[in-house]
């Protein structure tokens, strides 16, 4: 879909630009005030209202560069963005996850904040983290919430299964995650229920932890995939527990993550792995005397390392007020700002002193363990490889999902994965 | 074919049929049925057709979090807006083009058949340019405008089925008996023409009120965002969602389209029988 849009993009606007004569836009302020479009992503209420109250806060402190909240949808967020920049009428301040910015960067939609970055905003968040929003050397979006992968797990099975139970100082190591599976699960009963109707990040995201790479960058800059001992821990896991060891739903392959919860609630499932937000759809759809817990997903030969990628605030290229929106992208990721953001979003903070905050670590709901794994969490190790996209869409997902499902053996997915992969990148990288 | 056989077939279609109603009905009844469930029961392991506990909170809340009344009432504003205009455009251009075969007109006929193909991620940089240079960005009128586009060449072809469906010979009576064209066209042809008119503006209007993507990108501020635009925002990244509020805005949002086809379905079904015949 998206080298579609690109493709109709690029033929349409010099139509477009012949047929309309290059109009040039109007971007004078007549009152010598400011205005700013935020375009924020926020969905669920409490997100919204604190987004909202914070641009009210800074109207109030800045009478003259004025926000204007604007309403965006996950949904179709790319395309619109794209429609938007190639239109002249991007928003300035950009909300959108890191791994969505790379085409935008590379574009040159996107301003590289570099030389706009306060000194506070860039060391209060760690380098892992700018990792994710850093493309070609540049800096395109300041990354400000994130979220890791966690095991949900039925304390009351757990519990009384007498199992380890995993803390974020001595998680469980993979092997001995299948085993507990095993241990978890019995009459109508598995011990995990991985929802995987998209495969491939949870398992290159997880991948890490176990020191798989599967991307290799060359000196040449080039990238190309190898799959090594530790690429294939998490699948091979993964495999195993489905088809092996029968403690893993195979009806859950092709879940989305809500999909599972349900079948959670009921006792079909002891451990859903899930992103850290899901938390808030079990606190409000958890039947009465539901009692859950978080666990850190297991750890490997890298500990708990994993991939994410962070929800950012970038700023359009053709915005004139550059500094401006800076200024307010500083304004509220101010730690505690950040704070409140990421409760809303039932997310992680990237700030140190944001993550630091007392109201973070409390074990009610699972903060603790998620505000533990922070340190952890790395850059996805796809976001900046172009072609990505279309490997993972052609190549690695129906691969995964017939090897989970075990339809083909490792030997075939190692095949596709770097023969045909291989094949797929190449073409991006002429 | 005997008796017997003859009844047994017909039994056969009648049961195919109300399969074939079940299957349509399905997600619309499921859509009901979750828009009146407490949360704990959107996430049970063994769901209900009938709520055990309905409730009206997804309502309260799908109302509290969004603009769902302005944001319909745009939807509203857009789409019979787009159906009107669609078939004033449509309906005497369908007259010339099924009266008077011309080159042009097969040319045009062609043309029409051919631009249903173009993808709309193809037309909508262009359609944004255009519009912003008319300064009709973020105004419901331009995207009245591109619904109207949007939904021309169909209702052109549409309509020039119906009008090839009223005998020539009614009009040259009229001319006999002394009316006039116009009057020929006013009381003669166009009450002929009404129920293929209908059908063409609900076609229209549902491509309009249904329609995400344009007024996604067309639309910057809350106040003028339409329904379809307002549902999206109860759902988050990676295919999360508030189920329970989305399913009673969704559900909410269907309703104007059941109630319009409820009141006019059955000028729409003569309507549409008199496109399919062609003397």
């Amino acid at each position: 879909m998206r080298a579609l849009v690109r493709t109709a993009a690029a033929a349409a606007t010099a139509l477009a630009l012949l047929l309309t004569g290059c109009g040039a836009g109007d971007d004078g302020e007549a009152d010598g005030k400011i205005t700013l479009r935020f375009q924020s992503l926020a969905w669920q209420k409490e997100s919204v209202d604190i987004n909202k109250r914070l641009v009210k806060e800074w109207n109030a402190a800045h009478p003259d560069i004025r926000v204007e909240y604007v309403q965006g949808s996950w949904d179709s967020v790319h395309d619109q963005l794209l429609t938007s920049f190639e239109g002249g009428e991007a928003p300035d301040i950009i909300h959108d996850a890191s791994d969505d910015l790379a085409d935008f960067a590379y574009g040159g939609y996107l301003a590289d904040l570099r030389p706009l970055l306060p000194k506070g905003l860039t060391d209060g968040i760690p380098r892992n983290s700018w990792e994710t929003a850093t493309f070609d050397g540049g800096v395109y979006g300041v990354p400000f919430l994130q979220e890791p992968r966690v095991l949900i797990a039925n304390t009351k099975i757990l519990k009384a299964s007498g199992v380890r139970i995993p803390t974020p100082g001595q998680p469980w190591s993979w092997p001995e995650f299948r085993q507990v599976t095993k241990e978890l699960s019995g009459e109508g009963r598995y011990g995990v229920a991985w929802p995987l109707k998209e495969p491939v990040s949870v398992t290159l995201n997880l991948g890490l932890s176990a020191g798989g790479e599967l991307f290799h960058r060359g000196a040449d800059g080039k990238v190309t995939v190898a799959m090594g001992e530790g690429d294939q821990v998490v699948p091979d896991t993964i495999h195993d527990q489905v088809n092996t060891d029968h403690s893993a739903a195979r009806t859950a392959l092709g879940m989305g993550g809500g999909d599972t919860l349900p079948g959670f609630f009921g006792g079909k499932y002891a451990m859903v792995p899930l992103g850290f937000s899901y938390r808030q759809q079990i606190v409000e759809q958890a039947p009465k005397g539901f009692d859950w817990t978080v666990l850190p997903a297991p750890a490997g030969r890298d500990g708990l390392a994993q991939g994410v990628s962070p929800q950012t605030l970038s700023v359009a290229e053709d915005s004139p007020h550059k500094k401006e929106a800076v200024e307010f992208i500083d304004f509220l990721l101010k730690p505690a700002n950040m704070v409140r953001l990421a409760k809303g979003d039932w997310m992680l903070p990237t700030g140190t002193e944001a993550l630091a905050d007392p109201s973070l670590h409390t074990a009610d709901r699972g903060w603790a363990t998620g505000v533990a794994l922070a340190a952890s969490l790395r850059s996805a190790p796809a976001q900046s490889v172009r072609g990505y996209p279309e490997w993972k869409d052609k190549v690695a997902t129906p691969a995964l999902q017939e090897y989970y499902s075990g339809a083909i053996d490792a030997a075939e997915l190692k095949k596709r994965l770097v023969t045909d992969g291989n094949r797929v990148l190449a073409r991006y990288q002429r | 074919m005997s008796m017997r056989t003859r009844r047994s077939v017909r039994a056969g279609q009648y049961v195919a049929l109300l399969c074939y109603l079940i299957f349509l009905a399905f997600p619309f009844l499921w859509l009901i049925s979750t828009a009146f469930k407490p949360a704990p029961e959107l996430g049970s392991l063994h769901p209900t057709w009938i709520p055990q506990h309905p409730t009206l909170d997804n309502f309260r809340q799908a109302f509290d979090e969004q603009p769902l009344l302005r944001a319909a009432a745009n939807s509203l504003i857009a789409a019979l807006s787009a159906g009107l205009i669609a078939v004033l455009i449509a309906t005497p251009m369908a007259y010339v083009m099924a009266r008077h075969r011309t080159r042009l007109s097969t040319a045009a006929t062609g043309w029409v058949v051919v631009s249903q193909a173009f993808p709309f991620v193809l037309l909508i940089i262009p359609l944004f340019l255009v519009l912003k240079n008319l300064h009709l960005i973020n105004t419901l009128w331009g995207l009245v405008l591109v619904y109207v586009v949007w939904a021309l060449p169909f209702a052109l072809w549409m309509l020039v089925g119906y009008v090839r469906a009223v005998p020539r010979e009614l009009e040259e009576a009229a001319a006999v008996d002394g009316a006039g064209r116009l009057r020929t066209l006013v009381s003669v042809t166009a009450p002929l023409l009404a129920p293929g008119i209908v059908a063409t503006a609900l076609f229209a209007f549902i491509t309009a009120w249904n329609e995400f993507f344009f007024a996604l990108v067309l639309l910057k501020t809350p106040e003028k965002q339409t329904l379809p635009v307002v549902l999206t925002h109860f759902l988050g990244a990676e295919g999360a969602s508030d189920l329970g509020p989305l399913a009673a805005a969704a559900f909410l949002a269907t309703l104007p389209s059941l109630v319009l086809f409820a009141v006019i379905q059955r000028r729409i079904t003569g309507g549409m029988l008199a496109g399919a015949v062609k003397n």
